[in-house]
C-alpha cells in the first residue's frame, strides 16, 4: 500500500519452480548450462527443506514444477517430493539423463503423482551420443523413453543441437516418431555455464541452421496435432535476443541444490549479486522483495539501446546472464541484438565457428575438469 | 476438427483442469505449460468429466449463463478443445 492507500503494483506471482537438486550428474556433456565450477558445490538442502520450499511456492502462485539439475534421479527423496508436489497441485516434469531409470522406479514415480518425464538426447547417433555424454547412454535413454510412454506418462524428448549433430536433423526427429514423444524440444545449444567454455567447437554455421529450420518446419507441418516441436532460437544467429523467460524475476524461480533461489539458473555466477537462500528468507520475501529478484524487473534498470527501444516489451533486453557473460555487465543489452554496441562479439564467435579454432577437443563436463579450470 | 456431439468427453491424456486460488480462474495443466482459461472455457472444461455428452454440457453451460448465442461458441470450443486434444471421447470399455 502507498501513501494514499492503494494497492501499488505488484510483480506477476511466479509460475514455475526449476528445482536443480543437485550438480551430481552420471554424463559428462560439454554444452551443459551448469557452472564450470560445480564441483565445489556443498550443503545440499535436506528432504524436509525442499518439502517446505515447494509448499511456499506453491502458495505464492507456482503451478509448474520441473526437478533437474545435474541428474535429480541421483536424490533417493524424489518420489517423497514427488508426492508432495503433486498433493500441493503442481503439474511435475522430471528432467532427467536417463541413466538411473528403471521400472520400478518409474513404477514409484507416477504412483507419486509425477506427470511428465523429458529425457535428454545429445544425438540420434548411438556412437555421438556416448561420447558426448562421456559414456555408453544411448541404449539406457532408449529404454527410459519407452518405459516412460509404456506408463503413460507424457514423454519430452529434448535434443541439445550443435554443429556436428545438426545435420541430422531428420534422424533426430526420426527418433521421436519412434518413440513416439508427446513433446520434442529441438534445443539449439545455448552458450552458458560449460557450453559456453565449448562454443567455437559448438557453434554451428549459418547453413547448416537454415537447412536444419526448414527440415523441423517441414516436420511440424506433418505431425500437427499429434507432436509438438517447440524450436530454441539460435540466438547466436536470430539478430535479436530471445524474450529470456519472459522477463527477470516474471515466471520462473529457481532454486539450487544449496537452496540459492535466483530467477535464473544462469544468474549464479553474477558479481555483486547475493543470493537469497530458502534456508534463511521466505520465498516470499525473497520473490518480492529480495535485491536481485528486482534487479532487473521492469525496464527502469535498461541502458541504450534498449531503453528507447520499441522492441523492449517484446524481448526484454534479451537475456541478462548472457549480457554479463559477454559484455562483463549485467544490464547492458544481450549482444545477440544487432542493435547492441557488443554485436561485434557474437559476430566474431560465429565467424570463430569457420576457422580452424572451432577443431579443439571439448572440455567435458566432469569433476575432474571443473577443479582443474576453477582451482584458483 | 468434427466432433460428435453424442459422444461422452472427458480430460485428454496428459492434460489436467485445475482451479487456482492465486490467479482466481481454471488453468489447464500439461507438461511443458499451462493455459489460463476464461470463465466459460473453464465452466465448459470441469463437465468435460466423463459423465456428459457434449450435447449435454452445450444445454448446461447454455443454461448457466442464461442466454442462447453461448450454444454456438461452446460447441466451436468444444470442437477446438478436440481437436488440441486437450478433451476426448470417453473409452466405451
Amino acid at each position: 500500500m502507498d501513501a494514499a492507500g492503494s494497492v501499488t503494483s505488484r510483480p506477476p506471482s511466479p509460475l514455475m519452480v526449476q528445482a536443480e537438486l543437485t550438480y551430481s550428474c552420471p554424463l559428462q556433456c560439454p554444452y551443459c548450462y551448469n557452472g564450470v565450477d560445480f564441483a565445489f558445490h556443498r550443503d545440499d538442502l535436506t528432504t524436509e527443506q525442499w518439502l517446505d520450499a515447494l509448499r511456499q511456492a506453491r502458495a505464492l502462485g507456482a503451478v509448474q514444477l520441473g526437478f533437474t539439475g545435474g541428474e535429480p534421479m541421483l536424490r533417493p527423496d524424489l518420489e517423497t517430493l514427488v508426492r508432495e508436489g503433486r498433493q500441493l497441485g503442481y503439474c511435475i516434469t522430471l528432467l532427467t539423463s536417463g541413466m538411473l531409470m528403471t521400472e520400478k522406479r518409474l513404477q514409484a514415480l507416477k504412483e507419486a503423482g509425477l506427470d511428465g518425464v523429458q529425457v535428454a538426447f545429445p544425438s540420434s547417433s548411438p556412437a555421438e551420443c556416448n561420447f558426448m555424454s562421456g559414456t555408453a547412454s544411448f541404449e539406457q535413454k532408449r529404454e527410459t523413453a519407452r518405459l516412460v510412454k509404456g506408463y503413460g506418462l507424457s514423454l519430452v524428448l529434448n535434443f541439445v543441437v550443435y554443429r556436428d549433430n545438426i545435420d541430422k536433423t531428420e534422424q533426430m526427429l526420426e527418433l521421436a516418431t519412434e518413440l513416439q514423444a508427446d513433446y520434442v524440444e529441438f534445443a539449439n545449444c545455448q552458450f552458458h555455464g560449460w557450453g559456453f567454455l565449448n562454443r567455437d567447437r559448438l557453434m554451428p554455421t549459418l547453413e547448416q541452421l537454415t537447412r536444419s529450420e526448414a527440415l523441423v518446419n517441414r516436420f511440424r507441418e506433418q505431425h500437427q496435432g499429434r507432436m509438438r516441436v517447440f524450436y530454441v532460437i539460435p540466438d547466436y544467429y536470430a539478430g535479436r535476443p530471445k524474450p529470456c523467460l519472459g522477463g527477470w524475476g516474471t515466471i520462473l524461480l529457481a532454486i539450487g541444490p544449496d537452496g540459492a533461489a535466483t530467477p535464473c539458473p544462469g544468474a549464479r555466477g553474477m558479481p555483486g549479486v547475493e543470493l537469497p537462500n530458502v534456508r534463511e528468507s521466505s520465498l516470499e520475501t525473497i520473490w518480492y522483495d529480495s535485491p536481485v529478484f528486482n534487479k532487473f524487473r521492469g525496464f527502469e534498470w535498461m541502458k541504450e539501446p534498449c531503453r528507447s527501444c520499441e522492441e523492449k516489451t517484446k524481448d526484454f533486453g534479451g537475456c541478462r546472464c548472457q549480457a554479463y557473460l559477454l559484455t562483463g555487465d549485467p544490464a547492458n543489452a544481450d549482444p545477440t541484438c544487432s542493435l547492441s554496441p557488443h554485436h561485434g562479439l557474437v559476430e566474431a564467435a560465429r565467424a570463430g565457428s569457420q576457422t580452424s579454432a572451432c577443431a579443439r577437443p571439448y572440455i567435458f563436463r566432469n569433476v575432474k575438469n571443473s577443479r582443474r579450470l576453477c582451482a584458483d | 476438427m468434427q466432433l460428435d456431439e453424442d459422444r461422452v468427453v472427458e480430460m485428454g491424456p496428459g492434460f489436467r483442469l485445475q482451479w487456482e486460488p492465486a490467479q482466481q480462474r481454471y488453468v489447464l495443466l500439461y507438461t511443458e505449460g499451462m493455459v489460463r482459461l476464461n470463465r466459460s472455457a473453464g465452466e465448459i472444461l470441469k463437465r468435460c468429466d466423463g459423465s456428459r455428452t457434449a450435447t449435454e454440457i452445450t444445454l448446461e453451460v447454455k443454461s448457466a449463463f442464461g442466454h442462447t448465442d453461448v450454444e454456438q461458441d461452446t460447441r466451436n470450443f468444444m470442437e477446438d478443445a478436440y481437436g488440441r486434444g486437450w478433451i476426448r471421447y470417453k473409452p466405451t470399455t
